[in-house]
């Protein structure tokens, strides 16, 4: 950065008015720091007040079940507040510190585990659907008539639904998926429907920043005689990669589904999708466990979605705005 | 007797008459051949451009002076007639890296610094990272950008990322430095200051400048000759000698500048008619 001295004395025009742009971007990287505090602040905050209107609204109508001769009407109208219909907040996180029966470790250690296990068939399927993605986004920025007769069958495979194919994902990974020089494991299936929710978002979204370079940048390279994979390298990928991000984002949190879903419908033990089917099958005996393995899951989504987020910041950084000049 | 045509030959392309960099022979441009959106760009262009020229495209809106700048550049081809730069075809020219180019936006690329910018035409031309960045540094005292050399292009305004993309033209020492109307989107006084810059560097650098504009006293203020184009098909109306000597403050107040204005604005009045 240039010292304030060496810039004082310059005549000109466009280093002075290049003085106070500079000066307002100081200001934009102190105000960065204060956003992410607000931020943070905001989503405590938000998290308490869904506690509270949890809390709030099933006091509510506890109160109204109490004097239900009173207020028949009302109290059938308004759905259950009971405890097993509502646990109350205080048990679910309270959950997460205490042993289950026949477990020998802390609910909230059982939960990591298996987020773990989850997690990894989730960025196994993520990094593949990122690969296949991008194949198809590269092949149908190259081929135009390709875009136009592929694009509706990438769009129709993803109205089939998801749990009529997770089984037979499954049923062909045990009999026919030993092409592969490595053991097939039935992780490696729920990967495979991981992979099917996150190409989606990447190929239409890498399609669309692959096309995003505007007219003359590509005629740039063109005036430097610039080879297919320079244009990509240099200018295309680079100017996909806010839109490829963006694809990203939407990905994580849909590999995350995939693999929760993929692993209930498909029947693979080990991570927090048969958790959840567990604990659904036990509500009965312990609604306050669902909740906890409701909010693991919610909590894992969240993580993938922040750390696409700090990947984004460290290779994009911010220098995508403006400059349209 | 047998050597009369070779002695010839030597006078015309030796001392008498320097090489030209631009030989237009009776191009012609016709977008969408035989369909019904066909559009007749360009009709027998005829153009020559010495070296050291600074040549000025000038025209109402449509009348192909984009187009003719592009099929010099070899981005799209004639559909008849010949276009040569520096004595070979056009397309070999733009194979040789025989010229740079400067368009309307800076077109810039955000994701690199200034000087990474520059570098970009260096880096496909494999030069090494060492002369990169030296010629990089040498650039950008040309534009006088040296201080923002590691700022992102998002961080300078619309006329330093001007200067950056002509420092990124000229970075590999082109003969011929092509410019589509590089100055229209800047305000009337950083657009006079570019001027002054652009003439400053083509005078150190002596590179042949063909300009595309639809400014009349910019194409008086910075031109050895402003060709005026007419629409419809897009020809060439005149070309008018433009000899105001050095330019400096006084110039645009000079009465030959107003004059040579006249000419050029009468000249176009007749084209639109």
């Amino acid at each position: 950065m240039p010292s304030t001295d060496t810039m004082a004395d310059t005549d000109d025009p466009l280093v002075r008015e290049h003085r106070i742009k500079q000066q307002a971007a100081q200001e934009q990287r102190r105000d960065a720091v204060v956003r992410v505090v607000r931020q943070t602040v905001t989503f405590v905050v938000f998290l308490g007040l869904l506690a509270g209107l949890y809390t709030g609204y099933k006091a509510f109508g506890q109160a109204i079940d109490d004097r239900q001769h009173d207020w028949a009407v009302v109290g059938s109208v308004l759905p259950r507040t009971d405890d097993l219909n509502m646990p109350p907040v205080s048990e679910i996180f309270g959950q997460f510190g205490e042993t289950p029966g026949g477990q020998d470790q802390i609910y909230v250690k059982i939960l990591f585990d298996e987020a773990l296990f989850t997690l990894r068939e989730a960025f196994a399927g993520f990094m593949v659907g990122l690969v296949i993605g991008m194949a198809i986004a590269l092949a149908l920025a190259q081929w135009r008539r390709l875009e136009q007769g592929l694009l509706p069958y990438v769009i129709a495979s993803q109205t089939i639904p998801l749990i009529a194919i997770a089984p037979i994902i499954v049923i062909w990974g045990r009999k026919n998926f030993d092409v592969f020089p490595w053991e097939w494991q039935d992780w490696m299936s729920v990967s495979v429907i991981a992979t099917y929710l996150t190409f989606f978002p990447v190929a239409v979204n890498g399609l669309r920043g692959l096309q995003s370079p505007r007219p003359e940048n590509k005629e740039l390279m063109e005036s430097y005689a610039a080879s297919w994979s320079q244009t990509l390298w240099r200018l295309r990928l680079p100017a996909s990669l806010p839109y490829l991000f963006a694809a990203l984002k939407i990905a994580a949190t849909a590999s995350i589904v995939g693999a929760v879903v993929g692993e209930i419908s498909a029947g693979v033990e080990g991570g927090l999708g048969r958790r959840i089917l567990r604990e659904a099958f036990n509500y009965t005996t312990g609604p306050d466990r669902l909740f906890a393995s409701v909010l693991g899951a919610a909590v894992l989504g969240i993580f993938v979605f922040l750390v696409v987020t700090a990947v984004e910041r460290l290779v994009v950084g911010n220098q995508t705005q403006e400059s349209t000049t | 007797m047998s050597e009369v045509p070779s002695m010839d030959e030597a006078v015309s392309s030796g001392q008498g008459a320097p090489p030209l960099v631009i030989d237009i022979r009776g191009a012609t441009k016709v977008f969408n051949p035989g369909k019904s959106n066909q559009v007749e760009a360009l009709d027998e262009i005829d153009l020559s451009v010495g070296p050291g020229e600074f040549i000025t495209l000038i025209g109402p809106s449509g009348c192909g002076k984009s187009t003719l700048l592009r099929l010099v550049a070899s981005l799209i081809p004639p559909s008849t007639g010949t276009v040569q730069v520096n004595a070979k075809p056009a397309e070999q020219a733009r194979l040789d890296r025989d010229y740079g180019m400067a368009f309307q936006t800076a077109g810039l690329f955000d994701w690199r610094t200034v000087t990474k910018n520059i570098e970009l035409p260096l880096e496909l031309m494999g030069w090494s990272r060492g002369a990169r960045r030296r010629r990089a540094a040498e650039m950008l005292e040309l534009v006088k950008l040296s201080e923002f050399a590691n700022h992102h292009p998002s961080e300078l305004s619309g006329g330093m990322q001007q200067r950056v993309a002509i420092a990124r033209a000229l970075s590999f020492s082109p003969s011929l430095l092509l410019m589509d109307e590089p100055f229209g989107a800047l305000d009337e006084m950083t657009r006079e200051h570019m001027q002054d810059e652009l003439l400053r560097i083509w005078k150190e650098t002596e590179t042949t400048v063909v300009f595309v504009t639809h400014s009349i006293p910019e194409a008086v203020y910075l031109s050895t000759q402003v060709v005026v184009m007419s629409p419809r098909p897009g020809g060439i109306a005149s070309v008018i000698d433009v000899d105001l000597g050095d330019r400096n403050a006084s110039t645009r107040d000079d009465p030959a500048f107003f004059t040579k204005v006249t000419e050029v604005r009468t000249a176009l009045r007749k084209v639109e008619e």
